[in-house]
């Protein structure tokens, strides 16, 4: 399975009559593909058709006439909001379609580009990596044909979630060409980090390490579209150095404009180049690195109690503890902007008290729960991989070797815990040092050190609720995900959308005090914790009485 | 130690609308080499990793080194290794590590002596990460792992599946050593020739039951041997003789079964036919194999029998 030297092209002669080239195959791989990933697209395209339809609906409730919009408007000047909006093109005259443009468009995007990333590398280095590329390429079909069908198949679903997305708006009665604009938009973002994420499968070996790239790229796109809106309002040079930014700047239902688009469909070209230049240069299976030996012997830190699951788990918690510390100080740095906000704006002192220090605090309390999303993902993500060893058949060998369920499970939990907690203290070391940074008061770093403590049991409860349906109803522990999705939806539109306090409350991030800015309530904090131990208890009573290898 | 390693009564196990196991009995002799045959979907695999506690039963009892292991499976684990058929490993390990995680409370130089003897055996390069690995080679780890260990039973499902003919000797050969070190061996495989090279005693399942066990001599007797022969003379009375079986005349030349019990009194049939170029093959196990699951392997449409 090496690489030819001598290049082939499609439709060379000299092959003989053998009826294929490059590409042979590859429409009977897409159905193939399609079959594995359709239900993943349905849900996806739903959920987002559900969010946009319904964002659109109660919006319409929430911000009944001009002067409501106005009154929304006027809070947007605060940088935490910039972060989580887009560029604002009709701020002076705030009309119902450019809030949607500017408040809802990036959580539309932002979906599409998780799933574009997940998708793209379910069906590249996923694939690769299992063995299963191996078996497919050896059937009659083309050198590329996988890849392009893979391709095809993210392409098919980003359209399948631009219909559904411009569906939803023009079935809201939404301007008709905007909301086209909108669902192409959408599209071509997914595509330009399925074509990122295409780049990224050709770089490492592992899906996970691929996956984990694609995702850092959005992150690292959304950080750099917000600050770049936080420099200026309607997007500046930094601004347009992110696809976000080129989705948004369409200035949907303001003053359409296409263009920016053909700047995602360029890179989205270019980024595939990339990946085919890279994926001809190596053999099936490796990387653009060879791999190196290792030790011979396992070290006495891996059979430690909990060394393999250190080992296992460390690595992704690292690469994320990184970058969202890089997030976090990025995120409190914009609290220098703040002065000029209340400068600019009068009209924010009808929203909170003027106080600069206060403005400040409630400024990093509101980061705090933001970036709590995180690590919360994190503890989920982190005892659902002992799913993937159970599922692997990996969880018999570790049980053969001499421990009990129980053992097993309380260490996994207690490693991806922990590092989980560590994650949230970064958190608040980072918007501490950020804020720190900008107001040149280093009191601020322990006082957001302190107060990131306050989302531990949050934290805590996220994982544990994974705990508990993985040890009792393991087919269906993947729905711990959607409380975090929950979280993430109250947290970020919760109040954009107006949701009652009931639909909030379910939210364990919710549940915790707006620390340091609001006071800290310890009663809701010490029922999450109760909740989680009771939780994480029902989960080993749980694995203890059921089948190992049922997951 | 008693005298019985394994004992299951009665198995049964459901995986949802599929019955697994179906009244599924084993006795596996203390110090002996029992092999567990069936074709593939039969029940081998639940019925060792209920052995391992992995699965608990819906009915039945099963007792490994006398204790339950459903209830006390670390105790069980402490005293027995095991080789899956298909060994996953972490693909971020190398080969030397995996081995030492699976085998993370086995201490002393002993182990280190025969762990660093099997990888010379079994020609594994422990310092190759472990995603690096062919099915053999991973399933070369499970073997060390296993073999290193110095415990009184040892559970091994499929263990040779991807290994080439020069490993499957060295397996082999490790086998005869446990054997002869008085260790027992629950040896699961559908590899006659492998079973019949190392097993005392079989056990053949078929469809969550026990069809057949006992000795190989034992089973052996209750099949037939395969007698070749060429004659001018007329056949007709060598198939009125007892317990002959599947006669086919080509030409001159004979093949037909007989049962064992029955071959002392053809001897003398064949003696006054003046047969030329006799043979008489004792059945194999595959013969004893294909009496199982012949009938089933017809109505598949393959052609096996003659």
């Amino acid at each position: 399975m090496t690489a030819t030297t001598a290049p082939r092209t499609v439709g060379t002669a000299g092959h003989g009559d053998d009826g294929g080239g490059e590409l042979t195959g590859t429409g009977a791989l897409l159905r193939l593909f399609l079959r594995l990933s359709r239900r993943q697209v349905v849900v996806w395209a739903l959920a987002l058709l559900l969010l946009v339809a319904s964002s659109v609906v109660a919006l319409e409730e929430t911000y009944p006439d001009a002067a409501a919009l106005q009154a929304r408007a006027a809070l947007l000047g605060n940088p935490a909001a910039v972060m989580m909006t887009g560029p604002a093109f009709a701020l002076e005259n705030y009309t119902f379609g450019a809030m949607v443009a500017n408040e809802l468009a990036l959580w539309v995007l932002l979906p599409a580009a998780i799933m574009s990333v997940l998708l793209a590398v379910r069906h590249t280095r996923a694939e690769e990596e299992s063995g299963r590329l191996e078996m497919l390429r050896a059937l009659p079909v083309g050198r590329y044909a996988p890849a392009v069908a893979a391709l095809l198949t993210v392409t098919i679903a980003n359209a399948v979630v631009g219909v559904a997305v411009g569906g939803a708006l023009v079935g809201t009665g939404m301007a008709t060409a905007d909301s086209l604009a909108f669902g192409l938009a959408t599209a071509l973002t997914g595509l330009v980090f399925g074509a990122l994420a295409a780049v990224a499968a050709q770089l490492t070996e592992h899906a996970r390490a691929a996956s984990g790239l694609g995702l850092g790229a959005i992150a690292v796109a959304f950080l750099v579209r917000g600050v770049g809106d936080v420099l200026d309002r309607e997007g500046s040079w930094l601004s347009w150095l992110s696809p976000f930014a080129w989705a948004q700047q369409t200035r949907l239902y303001v003053d359409l404009r296409w263009w920016p688009l053909a700047v995602s469909a360029a890179v989205t070209l270019v980024l595939l180049v990339v990946a085919a230049s890279f994926a001809r240069r190596r053999d099936l299976g490796a990387g653009l690195r060879p791999t190196r030996p290792g030790p011979a012997e396992a070290a006495h830190s891996l059979l430690a109690p909990t060394g393999l699951t250190r080992r296992l788990v460390s690595g992704t918690f690292l690469a994320w503890a990184v970058a969202l510390f890089f997030f976090a100080v990025a995120f409190g740095t914009l609290a220098n902007s703040l002065e000029d906000m209340i400068a600019d704006i009068p009209a924010v002192g009808e929203w909170v008290d003027l106080d600069l220090e206060n403005l400040t605090r409630s400024f990093a309390a509101l980061m705090l729960s933001f970036l709590a999303v995180g690590p919360a993902a994190l503890a989920v993500s982190g005892v659902l991989q002992l799913r993937g060893e159970e599922r692997a058949g990996r969880l018999e060998g570790v049980l053969v070797s001499g421990s009990t369920r129980a053992a097993v499970l309380g260490r996994w939990v207690a490693v991806v815990l922990v590092e989980a907690a560590a994650v949230q203290a970064v958190l608040g070391l980072g918007v501490g040092l950020g804020v720190a940074a900008a107001t040149g008061e280093a009191g601020w770093v322990a006082e957001m050190l302190l107060g990131s403590l306050a989302y531990l049991p949050a934290v805590l409860l996220f994982g544990s609720v994974a705990v508990a349906l993985y040890g009792v109803v393991p087919r269906v522990a993947s729905l711990a995900w959607a409380l975090v999705v929950w979280a993430a939806v109250v947290v970020f539109l919760g109040e954009l959308l107006g949701l009652p306090a009931w639909a909030r409350d379910v939210s364990p991030l919710a549940q915790t005090p707006l620390v340091p800015d609001a006071s800290p309530a310890v009663a809701p904090l010490v029922v999450m914790s109760v909740l989680a131990a009771a939780l994480t208890l029902l989960g080993v009573v749980g694995l203890r009485r059921r089948d190992v290898g049922a997951a | 130690m008693s005298q019985t390693a394994i004992r299951t009564r009665d198995l049964t196990k459901s995986f949802g609308s599929t019955r697994a196991l179906d009244g599924f009995s084993l006795t596996v002799p203390a110090g002996e080499v029992t092999g567990f045959l069936g074709p593939n979907g039969s029940g081998k695999s639940t019925t060792i990793r209920i052995l391992l506690g992995m699965l608990r039963a819906d009915s039945g009892t099963a007792e490994v080194l006398g204790r339950d292991p459903w209830r006390d499976a670390v105790a069980v684990h402490r005293r027995l290794a095991y080789v899956p058929g298909d060994t996953s490993l972490w693909p971020q390990l190398t080969g030397g590590e995996a081995i030492d995680v699976l085998t993370r409370h086995e201490r002393g130089t002993a182990h280190r002596r025969r762990r660093a003897e099997l990888l010379e055996r079994f020609e594994l390069d422990p310092t190759k990460k472990t995603r690096t690995y062919s099915k053999g080679n991973r399933q070369k780890v499970a073997l060390v792992a296993a073999l290193s260990r110095d415990v009184d039973l040892y559970l091994f499902d499929e263990p040779t599946s991807g290994l080439d003919p020069l490993m499957e000797a060295v397996f082999t050969e490790e086998v005869r050593r446990l054997r002869d070190a008085g260790r027992t061996v629950l040896l699961s495989s559908h590899i006659l020739a492998e079973v019949e090279k190392l097993c005392d005693t079989v056990t053949i399942i078929r469809a969550g039951r026990d069809v057949e066990s006992g000795t190989l001599a034992e089973l052996r007797h209750l099949t037939r041997s395969t007698v070749t022969a060429t004659t001018t003379a007329d056949p007709a009375r060598v198939a009125a003789a007892p317990g002959v079986h599947d006669l086919a005349v080509d030409g001159d030349r004979l093949r037909f079964d007989v049962d064992d019990p029955a071959v002392p009194q053809l001897l003398p049939v064949l003696g006054e036919l003046g047969v030329q170029n006799l043979t008489i093959t004792p059945p194999s196990l595959e013969d004893l194999f294909l009496r199982h699951y012949g009938d089933e392997l017809e109505r598949d449409g393959a052609e096996v029998r003659r």
